[in-house]
């Protein structure tokens, strides 16, 4: 298990050089220049911004540095945010993307598979066709649809929640609604139709011919067998979620990480481009391995030992 | 004997985007205590339908119990309501299922899966239904139990499965076991211990069993007495003996014509020409007409009542009628039915046990 363990880490690190090289040079590609209104400049001030930044060493010695700094944990000063280093602009804006994803995720995904179960187990009845609709609904719709209609009802109407802005807890619920509509649609409609399957199949039928409650069928060997499919779903899902969401981030004018990350990218703010880039490709291999081990837990059948299976 | 199990004019449909399919047309038999029925019919016939419906197991509300009544110790069955039924499964009726590599939960232990009827209808602490467990395992004949029950059911192969299914089955001492095929899935080898198994269990038990099976090698060895289901009704029901000795049915004639056996002179075996009704509209007369070398002109217009032929052996069909001509079955299945009489019982199941 350990062994395993390491050994996926050492393919992480792989993974995240080899992102970092390939968005690098990317990057490098885009058109525009990090420095606004060039026209204003004389050749002189522009050569000497250029040199300040190293941008006008060749793209491979670019390179070479730039992985030398990330090696060692730099990963460089924002060309935009009046030098502040891309860490702290990131230390400082992934709080809230953090802690809505986190929220929206964890009630997103456990309300969506209470609704998924409710409607496979009235398969073909009242609940189910209610939470299908529902669920088609919230894959469909765009969330800043939902986003606005929120604000719109409780917080200009009903006066419950603030508008927009990041202050206290409260503030955070209208946001997190918005944004768990996906994953609770997404996962509802995962878990009914697993569910459908797996309540259809033959152990469940010797379970009830054990004659344990209908209850404890669904819950302890329904809801198990469904949840892998479930998961591989839900993962990489979570690692979006918390890396903020522009849209939502927009609507509710919370400075989180992906309103940060557009930004960025208009401006040609290469150190937060990458930084940020390689702060969600870095969640999204952690959450990948965390899958892989919830995987094991779940089914012994896939429990891994050493990489191999046991 | 007392009677544990009375099924009476059982019919049982099931509601389909096609039409109602009548998959059991009135069904009456009874299993007495400490007895084995088997139920012989090809696939489609009705007999898992029927068997299910006794423990309310059957996909509803797609499936529509129409008419009957199912007595088990008196009390009819189809009045229980789900909570009632839930303390008669895996209590008083357990079931054993046909395949052992899917009728098991992958993702539970399998001491788990046992104890959980044993806890559910005992009321006993979970140490307790483990020991019971152990002792379970040990009875089915699985070796190192004490280790076995931590594990997963991916950790054993297809015939130490099936033991565990017989173990979930025995966990509260049922007094009527079911067994859907049991050993259909399994090799020929295993086949055979499994069914040596199963009968050793139900003599130290003294439980009655309902056998279902389209195999009738493996009928001789189990069953004192042998129902035979066509097109969602009993054709003809009787002692082992007299099924095997005496078949009046053309359709069992045509069961035990097409029927391998070790001793056989004959090289080739018959078969049954065409195939079963569509049940979506049963036919008016009798179901097996059409594919009845002997079917005689009032087969069309009319259902054939169940003639006695002895107190325990009754059979449907016309030929029985004392205005109907004499007609003896063909002569290779005359053969055969002299040849099980001499030698005890057809040698197909034991062929596994040797080889």
């Amino acid at each position: 298990m350990v062994r395993y363990i390491l050994k996926r880490m050492m393919y992480m690190a792989l993974t995240l050089f080899l992102i970092a090289s390939v968005t690098f040079f990317l990057m490098k590609m885009l058109p525009g220049s990090p420095l606004k209104d060039t026209d204003d400049l004389t050749k002189a001030q522009e050569e000497m911004l250029l040199e300040r930044y190293g941008l006008n060493d060749p793209i491979s010695v670019q390179y070479a540095k730039y992985i030398g700094a990330l090696v060692q944990g730099d990963l460089g000063t924002s060309f935009h945010f009046s030098n502040t280093p891309v860490t702290k602009i990131i230390k400082d804006r992934i709080g809230p993307s953090m802690q809505l994803g986190a929220q929206a995720l964890v009630l997103g995904t456990i309300l969506g598979i209470g609704l998924g179960l409710i409607a496979a187990v009235f398969h073909n009845g009242v609940w189910d066709y209610t939470s299908t609709t529902l669920a088609v609904l919230g894959i469909s719709i765009p969330s800043f649809v939902f986003a606005g209609l929120l604000q719109w009802i409780f917080a200009v109407n009903l006066g419950w929640f603030p508008v927009a802005l990041w202050g206290g807890f409260e503030y955070s619920i209208l946001p997190t609604i918005a944004l768990m509509i996906f994953p609770l649609a997404t996962a509802a409609r995962f878990t009914r139709t697993e569910m459908i399957e797996v309540l259809g199949s033959d152990f469940i039928l010797t379970a009830r011919a054990k004659g344990i409650s209908e209850y404890a069928i669904v819950l302890k060997h329904g809801l198990r067998n469904a949840l892998i499919p479930l998961i591989t779903v839900i993962g990489p899902m979570a690692a979006s979620l918390m890396t903020g969401t522009l849209v939502i981030e927009q609507i509710f004018a919370i400075p989180g990480l992906g309103e940060q990350f557009v930004m960025s990218v208009m401006v040609n703010d290469y150190p937060t481009i990458m930084g940020t880039t390689l702060l969600l490709a870095f969640l999204f291999i952690v959450i990948i391995l965390v899958i892989d081990l919830l995987y094991g837990l779940i089914d012994p059948r896939i429990r891994v030992d050493g990489g191999k299976s046991s | 004997m007392e009677k544990l199990l009375e099924v009476k004019d059982l019919k049982v449909s099931f509601n389909t985007f096609n039409g109602e399919v009548q998959a059991v047309r009135g069904v009456t038999f009874d299993v007495l205590k400490g007895e084995t029925l088997a139920i012989v019919g090809e696939s489609g016939s009705g007999k898992s339908v029927a068997t299910k419906s006794i423990m309310k197991l059957l996909p509803f509300p797609q499936a529509v119990i129409k008419n009957g009544e199912i007595l088990f110790e008196n009390e009819d069955l189809l009045k229980k309501n789900e909570k009632e039924m839930r303390r008669v499964r895996g209590k008083d009726i357990s079931m054993i299922f046909q395949d052992p590599m899917t009728s098991l939960n992958p993702t539970m232990k399998i001491g788990n899966q046992i104890m959980e009827g044993i806890i559910e209808h005992q009321g006993v602490s979970k140490s307790e239904a483990m020991k019971k467990a152990i002792e379970l395992l040990e009875l089915v004949g699985i070796p190192n139990a004490k280790e076995r029950v931590h594990q997963y059911p991916h950790q054993f192969s297809g015939g130490m499965r099936q033991r565990v299914v017989i173990a979930i089955a025995l966990g509260c001492n049922p007094k009527l076991l079911i067994a859907d095929e049991p050993t259909t899935a399994l090799d020929v080898t295993i086949q055979a211990q499994i069914l040596e198994l199963m009968k050793t269990i139900q003599k130290k038990t003294d439980s009655s069993c309902i056998f279902i099976t389209h195999d009738l090698g493996v009928v001789a060895n189990v069953a004192d007495r042998v129902a035979v289901m066509y097109a969602g009704k009993i054709v003809e029901i009787g002692l082992t003996e007299e099924i095997f000795y005496n078949a009046k049915h053309p359709y069992t004639w045509g069961l035990l014509g097409s029927m391998p056996t070790l001793d056989a002179q004959e090289e080739e075996l018959t078969t049954i020409p065409g195939t079963p009704p569509d049940l979506r509209n049963p036919p008016k007369g009798d179901a097996f007409a059409p594919r009845n070398a002997y079917a005689l002109k009032i087969d069309a217009e009319m259902e054939p009542p169940m003639f006695k032929v002895s107190d325990t052996h009754y059979a449907a069909t016309w030929l029985l009628h004392e205005n109907a001509p004499k007609v003896d079955p063909p002569p290779a299945v005359q053969e055969r039915m002299k040849g099980f009489a001499l030698s005890g019982a057809p040698e197909i199941a034991k062929e596994g046990e040797q080889s």
